[in-house]
């Protein structure tokens, strides 16, 4: 492997940069992926049946208690990655825990989100808004939460094999990955949950 | 229904049984016959396990050929079915079946593992790199693809095929109208091989924009390298679209989601939707690769430059862009306000200007040229006016009023195959017999594969050209037998003649690569069809690592300007070569995969659950695993090099 130095570690072989690239473009499919989940949810979002509907479900201080953990994890991954540009492994491994026990808190309250919901009478089957309200927030919860096991992969891996091209390669990686998350929570945030709650 | 009985067979008939045991047999023939010539560590070793693109593509062509046997297959028993009037050959049940099979084969497990095999093979071959960029993914989605393929096949002899139409639309893909497993075979077969679709996608987005050879700017690539870029560009915004439609479908089916239903304020029109704002990219993604093929056929046997790149180039940008903006003409009739109607039919009509503009070229291209009529130029010239008509047609149907009379009728079925056998298969039968000699190291016998070319052609004016009337006269689509009364008994006997036709050009080509396999001398030059483009600037058949020094490209046709121009392709010395390590990740990884869809298929949650663990042990396995690859030293460089008479030859 030809090691550029005048790059970052993350970019310094070809191959990084090659996956660099190659995660942007899957992204790119990701916003695709979303972009549908999102216009379905339009599409049936008054469709509720005998269900309840979206302002009758939504809570402010669970969604805003959400939002403030993943915006601060999105901010603290950002303070990894940084400790890694400058080589401090052991603030930028402080970091990326700290990333994770935030991502953590998130899908925790998620979690109890969905079962007041679930006492609330909204299951997955009870009309078309709530199948596309829990498949929407799940779809994202399920990213947050694969998130959770790359990331601690990706932890343990840094911390033993320490900060080489690959390593910083995947971390930079995962980074804009979680970055991503934190962008859809916002639509998700303003789409369904402000938009729900007027 | 208890747990056993719905493994069986709804409709089970004596063809069906006879599958069964032709299945069993087969596989058996196969287990001993690897076992006796002593080639399971052969096949794992260089197949199973493999990740270089030449050997990717190779498998996805087989793949193609096999599916393309059994879409051939229904497509035989529904022309017999048809072609006298109250015929009893299938049911209504088991013609449903055949139908919605025929469809899903055809377009997901034939034309579009096809188009990938050729991508795979030829487009970092023509870019001069040595791999795709993630040659380890590239291994998951070509098993990705196959292991769903895999999984909607045996449909036909577990469970029942899906009998919902190849579009599945709700409420009849729903359960209450499709209450056995065949639709779930249907949601979680293509989407396991989409998300294989979706990964070469990326890969090739990303090949193409970074490893190209020095010199090769975007506007000196071949045409066909251009074509595999738009191609990836529309997987990457498309197939998502289709994942997401098919977890709601999926749901639905499975769990009592309220997506598609009648009820609970469930939207049927919004799978329609969604399924065709997938669906006509899709056909997309499967014609501009073939307009690429056509685009390297057509220069080398008229032996001039491709006329009008530029043009060709913008209108495949456009007509990529223009493919999303089509999709509501699959459905005029189903209610939609006229206004919306009037602005699809005119996007519609618009995409017929680029098509236009594209056929003219490869006329231009011919024009004055020196053509030479082989086997994979006469399904060029073949295609030109067979894809006309269709592209008419097309136009026709693109009238939202006028699409009153033709939807859902013969009319319809005549347009799409019309467009996708010459458009698609000609380009992929083309270019596979063009490609042929890289792949293989001898050419295919060309007086039998025009043989198979008069038959294809000559079948498929047959078994089409009728329906457009019988559509005009009202003869529907999916209608499994009809009365004598209507009239329409004749013009089907003539499409069961041409579909005949169609199957013996099948056993014709099957029959022209045995005999060459047998016949076809092994000494073909590097470059035996004299082309233009740098896959032929490397040996027959390509060594592992492609080319011994990267090519430096001066133009848009540099191999014919190094032949004929005095341009030197192969600049500098040997250099030890980086390759990638083979692996068994991802044919492990695919045959967890077909373990949980089937699961999936069929509810049964243990194994749904251990199978995606399966599936994050193995993602795990992947994250911890350190590869570095291997190198290839100078010295067998120069030794692979002497065997195939040295690397300089060209300049």
């Amino acid at each position: 492997m030809e090691i550029d130095h005048s790059q970052p570690l993350e970019y310094s072989t070809e191959q990084n940069r090659l996956n660099i690239l190659g995660f942007w473009i899957f992204l790119g499919a990701e916003i695709m992926l979303f972009a549908t989940l999102f216009a379905s949810y339009f599409t049936l979002v008054d469709r509720t049946g005998n269900g309840p509907a979206g302002a009758e479900l939504f809570e402010i201080t669970p969604v805003l208690a959400e939002t403030f953990l993943l915006l601060t994890s999105s901010f603290v991954i950002g303070l990894g990655i940084h400790a890694m540009r400058i080589g401090n492994k052991k603030a930028m491994l402080t970091f990326f825990v700290i990333t994770l026990l935030l991502g953590l808190g998130f899908i925790g309250f998620e979690i109890t989100e969905f079962i007041t919901y679930y006492r609330e009478g909204a299951t997955l089957q009870t009309s078309a808004f709530t199948s596309i309200l829990f498949t929407t927030l799940g779809t994202h919860g399920a990213h947050v939460t694969l998130g959770l096991f790359w990331g601690l992969f990706i932890i343990l891996q840094v911390k033993k094999r320490g900060l080489t091209p690959e390593t910083a390669n995947k971390s930079f990686i995962f980074s804009l990955y979680w970055h991503f998350l934190d962008i859809v929570w916002i639509f998700i945030f303003t789409f369904i949950y402000m938009k729900g709650m007027t | 229904m208890g747990f056993f009985s719905r493994f069986l067979i709804p409709n089970p008939s004596p063809v069906i049984y006879s599958s069964m045991v032709a299945i069993g047999v087969t596989v058996l023939l196969i287990i001993v016959g690897l076992t006796h010539f002593k080639k399971w560590f052969f096949l794992w070793s260089g197949w199973l396990t493999t990740v270089d693109h030449k050997r990717i593509g190779i498998m996805y062509l087989i793949s193609a050929l096999l599916m393309l046997f059994r879409g051939g297959v229904d497509a035989v028993m529904m022309r017999a079915q048809l072609a006298v009037p109250d015929n009893k050959l299938l049911d209504s049940q088991h013609y449903n079946e055949v139908f919605s099979t025929h469809g899903v084969v055809m377009i997901l497990f034939m034309a579009m593992p096809y188009i990938m095999a050729l991508m795979n093979f030829v487009v970092p071959l023509q870019i001069g790199a040595r791999d795709v960029a993630f040659p380890r993914l590239n291994a998951v989605s070509f098993w990705l693809f196959f292991m769903g393929a895999m999984l909607f096949n045996i449909s036909f002899v577990i469970g029942g095929s899906p009998d919902a139409g190849w579009t599945s639309y709700f409420p009849l893909a729903g359960n209450e109208f499709s209450p056995h497993v065949g639709t779930n075979y249907y949601m979680i077969g293509i989407q396991i091989a989409g998300i294989g679709t979706l990964m070469t996608g990326i890969n090739f987005l990303t090949t193409i924009l970074k490893m190209r050879a020095p010199g090769m700017t975007l506007m000196k690539m071949p045409m066909f390298t251009w074509s595999a870029l738009v191609t990836s560009i529309i997987i990457i915004f498309a197939f998502p679209v289709l994942t997401v439609a098919l977890i709601m479908g999926t749901m639905d089916r499975l769990f009592a989601t309220k997506f598609f239903t009648m009820t609970d304020g469930g939207m049927d029109m919004l799978w329609a939707n969604l399924f065709w704002v997938w669906g006509h990219p899709e056909v997309y993604i499967l014609i501009l690769p073939a307009f690429g093929l056509f685009s390297e056929i057509i220069p080398t046997f008229s032996r001039r430059n491709l006329y009008g790149y530029r043009s060709m180039v913008a209108s495949m940008v456009f007509i990529s862009i223009y493919s999303f903006f089509v999709w509501t003409h699959h459905f005029f009739t189903m209610g939609q306000a006229a206004y919306v109607n009037s602005i699809f039919s005119i996007t519609t009509m618009v995409i017929a200007i680029p098509t236009g503009i594209k056929i003219f070229n490869w006329l231009f291209t011919m024009w004055k040229g020196r053509i030479r009529f082989t086997v994979p130029m006469l399904y060029s010239i073949g295609f030109i006016p067979l894809f006309t008509i269709g592209g008419v047609t097309g136009v026709m149907l693109a009238m939202s009023a006028a699409d009153y009379q033709y939807h859902n009728t013969m009319f319809l079925v005549a347009h799409f195959h019309n467009v996708i056998i010459p458009g698609v298969v000609f380009a992929v039968l083309g270019a596979g017999t063009y490609y042929w000699p890289k792949m293989f190291g001898f050419m295919l016998n060309e007086r039998i594969g025009k043989w198979a070319f008069w038959f294809l052609t000559i079948g498929f004016c047959l078994a089409f050209f009728p329906m457009y009337i019988t559509g005009l006269d009202g003869q529907a689509r999916r209608m499994y037998t009809y009365s004598e009364s209507t009239g329409f008994g004749p013009l089907n006997m003539i499409s069961f003649i041409g579909a005949a036709l169609m199957a013996i050009s099948f056993v014709l080509i099957v029959y022209t690569i045995y005999y060459s396999i047998r016949h076809a001398p092994r000494d073909v030059s590097d470059d035996p069809w004299d082309a233009r483009s740098l896959e032929w600037a490397t040996h027959n058949p390509v060594p592992e690592y492609n080319f011994a020094i990267i090519p430096q490209v001066n133009s848009r046709e540099t191999f014919w300007d190094a032949k004929y121009k005095g341009h030197e392709l192969f600049k500098g010395d040997y250099e030890k070569i980086h390759m990638p390590n083979n692996s068994g990740g991802p044919f492990i990884l695919s045959c967890i995969f077909f373990v949980f869809g089937f699961a999936l298929v069929f509810s049964i949650w243990f194994l749904a659950i251990i199978g995606l663990i399966g599936i994050f042990v193995c993602m795990a396995h992947r994250s911890f695993e350190i590869d570095h690859g291997h190198y290839i030293s100078v010295e067998e460089i120069i030794e692979t090099e002497a065997k195939f008479g040295g690397v300089n030859k060209w300049k």
